[in-house]
């Protein structure tokens, strides 16, 4: 049970309320706007209480939100967008949706993770749990925009990778390993964007990027709350108490400097304006990339070298 | 180069005392051994071979020649997210240190193997059960740049439950980190060889573990991304006896070579041996006439 769409539904009887309302005050003669002013911020205050301050649990329940935009959202949200699928060697994994596109004008690799909106496309999806393959094709494209200088943008959104026979079969630990390998020296520019969960290594394997940005109100994470719990303490159930302690809010990772930009939501969630949301990460991602874009491929590497390599938390002396 | 005290300890193989705790009972076959006996035995149970879990200082001991060099042995772990569960996180590192006589989960240094000189880590599951934090991925990261400054080879033995949850992303990026060092030490021409033993899993599989030239395991030793129990639960059934075993992951096409540890320092010459080309100036493209930049 999603904790955010539970607290939404009285937001939600309260706003079809005005909403009716406001159809009755229009047939009616009888002034009403009175009322309809005073519902209208006693909805405005529910709102602020439930979503101005989320714990972390919430934030990972917003992230999960059955409405927040996915993955093929933003990809639709591109100019233009076309498909190229596989990994050549085994099979088509649609966890993952990428290829080329233009952002703003500009032509790019899109790869996104797709978790799927209802229950056939959750499972024609996979729950936006990658494969090996679907690494293996993230590979291919971060090696094909290399070879014709197009900048590579990810969305990611994944509770984490495939925990199945096939993938351990079909090697998940060489394929994840090789698309950060990929990452690492890429010549083009890379931004990543977290736009729900980001959930471990499944997730990191897209996000070895130049920039990496993150919404409000996602989450990004070493394990996914239930797994940390289960790994810690043999009790998936304490996912709260395990979202709690790992510091996987954009605010944490801000502070980390694991995440150079955190682009604000909508007060309600993502899901309460997705177009505009969808329009605000498409404009920072493109910001991102006026920055980079003029940067030459070596000092691009190197950038990306010293950026992930200052990040620690070690005492004594080093060396 | 200096020898460190616990590697002249282990060569000079003091005659233990007679008494019950020199007595180990195999988890395999319950075949009671002597410990000396099983030192002496690379840490095999001569009865049914299974492979004992080897600290790290052991295994180094076994492997090199006669000299080993420390890096980074002094890096300690922050406490970066405050963490407490039942105990405050700088306890369990504490006890860890005191229980398992390490610093930390992976000891790196410089060394020689059969007279090759090489950058070798060894990861220790006895240390927060092997997991990554931020300072095994420091020192695995700092062990990548030194060899690719010295040139020479390096060696990483894997042992770990994947990324240290303690440590939240700090940990995971950690892969990141270590996959960037990996990949400027190979693409400058550096020849790396990793050995996965039991049990290598997470994060510290799908990175560096799995990015080596040519990648070795134990034999029987357990190898995968997810967890046993995370995939049972998942899909609800029990898992085949050799599910993410070296064994099955070598039938699969995933690594090159399963060993017998009685072999494996032999073995690991030989591949030495072959890569003594590899440690050229520049991966070798530089030095060709006018390169044209091709991407395969």
């Amino acid at each position: 049970m999603n904790v955010i769409v539970e607290r939404e539904k009285g937001l939600l009887e309260l706003e079809q309320r005005i909403d009716q309302l406001k159809a009755h005050a229009s047939q009616q003669p009888v002034d009403m706007s009175a009322e309809i002013r005073a519902l209208e911020a006693k909805y405005g205050q529910i709102q602020r209480e439930i979503f101005g301050k989320m714990t972390p649990w919430q934030r990972v329940n917003m992230a999960r939100h059955p409405k927040r935009p996915l993955g093929s959202d933003y990809i639709a949200g591109l100019d233009q967008f076309d498909e190229l699928h596989g990994d050549r060697h085994f099979r088509d994994d649609h966890a993952i949706v990428g290829g080329f596109a233009k952002l703003k004008g500009r032509r790019v690799m899109a790869i996104a993770q797709d978790k799927g909106r209802d229950t056939k496309e959750k499972v024609f999806r996979n729950f936006g749990m990658p494969s090996p393959e679907g690494y293996r094709k993230v590979i291919r494209l971060v090696r094909l925009a290399d070879h014709l200088g197009l900048p590579v943008v990810t969305f990611i959104d994944t509770s984490g990778a495939d925990p199945g026979i096939g993938s351990e079969e079909r090697a998940q630990s060489e394929a994840i390993a090789q698309s950060l390998y990929e990452l690492a020296d890429a010549g083009v520019p890379i931004v990543a964007t977290v736009i729900g969960e980001g959930g471990s290594g499944g997730a990191l394997a897209l996000a070895l990027a130049d920039r990496v940005l993150m919404l409000e109100h996602a989450v990004y994470s070493v394990a996914s709350p239930e797994g940390a719990a289960a790994i810690l303490w043999g009790d998936a159930a304490r996912a709260e108490e395990a979202a709690t302690r790992l510091k996987l809010t954009s605010d944490d990772l801000l502070q980390f400097g694991i995440v150079d930009d955190v682009i604000t939501e909508p007060l309600g969630g993502a899901h309460r304006d997705a177009s505009g949301t969808i329009g605000r990460v498409l404009d920072a991602v493109d910001g991102a990339l006026d920055a980079l874009v003029p940067v030459p491929a070596d000092e691009l590497r190197d950038r990306r070298y010293r950026k992930f390599r200052r990040i620690g938390s070690v005492t004594g002396a080093t060396g | 180069m200096p020898m460190p005290e616990w590697l002249r300890l282990r060569r000079a193989q003091p005659v233990p005392a007679e008494d019950s705790a020199q007595w180990t009972k195999c988890p395999k076959c319950g075949t009671m051994i002597y410990r000396p006996d099983l030192a002496a035995n690379a840490w095999v149970c001569s009865t049914c071979h299974h492979h004992f879990r080897m600290h790290a200082f052991d295994r180094i001991s076994m492997l090199v020649d006669s000299d080993f060099t420390e890096i980074g042995g002094e890096m300690l772990p922050g406490d970066p997210l405050g963490w407490t569960d039942k105990v405050p996180y700088p306890q369990k590192l504490a006890r860890d240190r005191e229980k398992s006589k390490l610093t930390e989960g992976v000891v790196c240094g410089f060394a020689s193997i059969g007279g090759y000189p090489v950058a070798l880590g060894v990861m220790d599951f006895n240390f927060r059960g092997g997991t990554m934090g931020t300072v095994v991925g420091e020192r695995i990261t700092q062990l990548f740049e030194r060899a690719r400054e010295r040139k020479v080879p390096c060696v990483v033995f894997t042992a770990s439950g994947g990324a240290r949850m303690e440590e939240g992303m700090l940990a995971l990026m950690q892969m990141a980190k270590t996959t960037l060092a990996v990949r400027r030490f190979q693409d400058d021409g550096g020849y790396y060889l990793s050995v996965l033993t039991d049990p290598t899993t997470g994060g510290v599989s799908a990175s560096f573990a799995f990015q080596a030239d040519v990648i070795l395991a134990e034999a029987r030793a357990a190898i995968g991304f997810a967890g046993r129990r995370v995939i049972e639960q998942t899909i609800r059934q029990k898992l085949p006896d050799n599910f993410q075993t070296a064994e099955f992951l070598l039938e699969k096409g995933a690594i090159d070579v399963v060993v017998e540890r009685p072999d494996l320092k032999n073995l690991l010459v030989r591949l030495l041996d072959y890569g003594v080309g590899a440690q050229r100036p520049t991966n070798g493209r530089a030095s060709a006439p006018a390169p044209t930049e091709t991407h395969p």
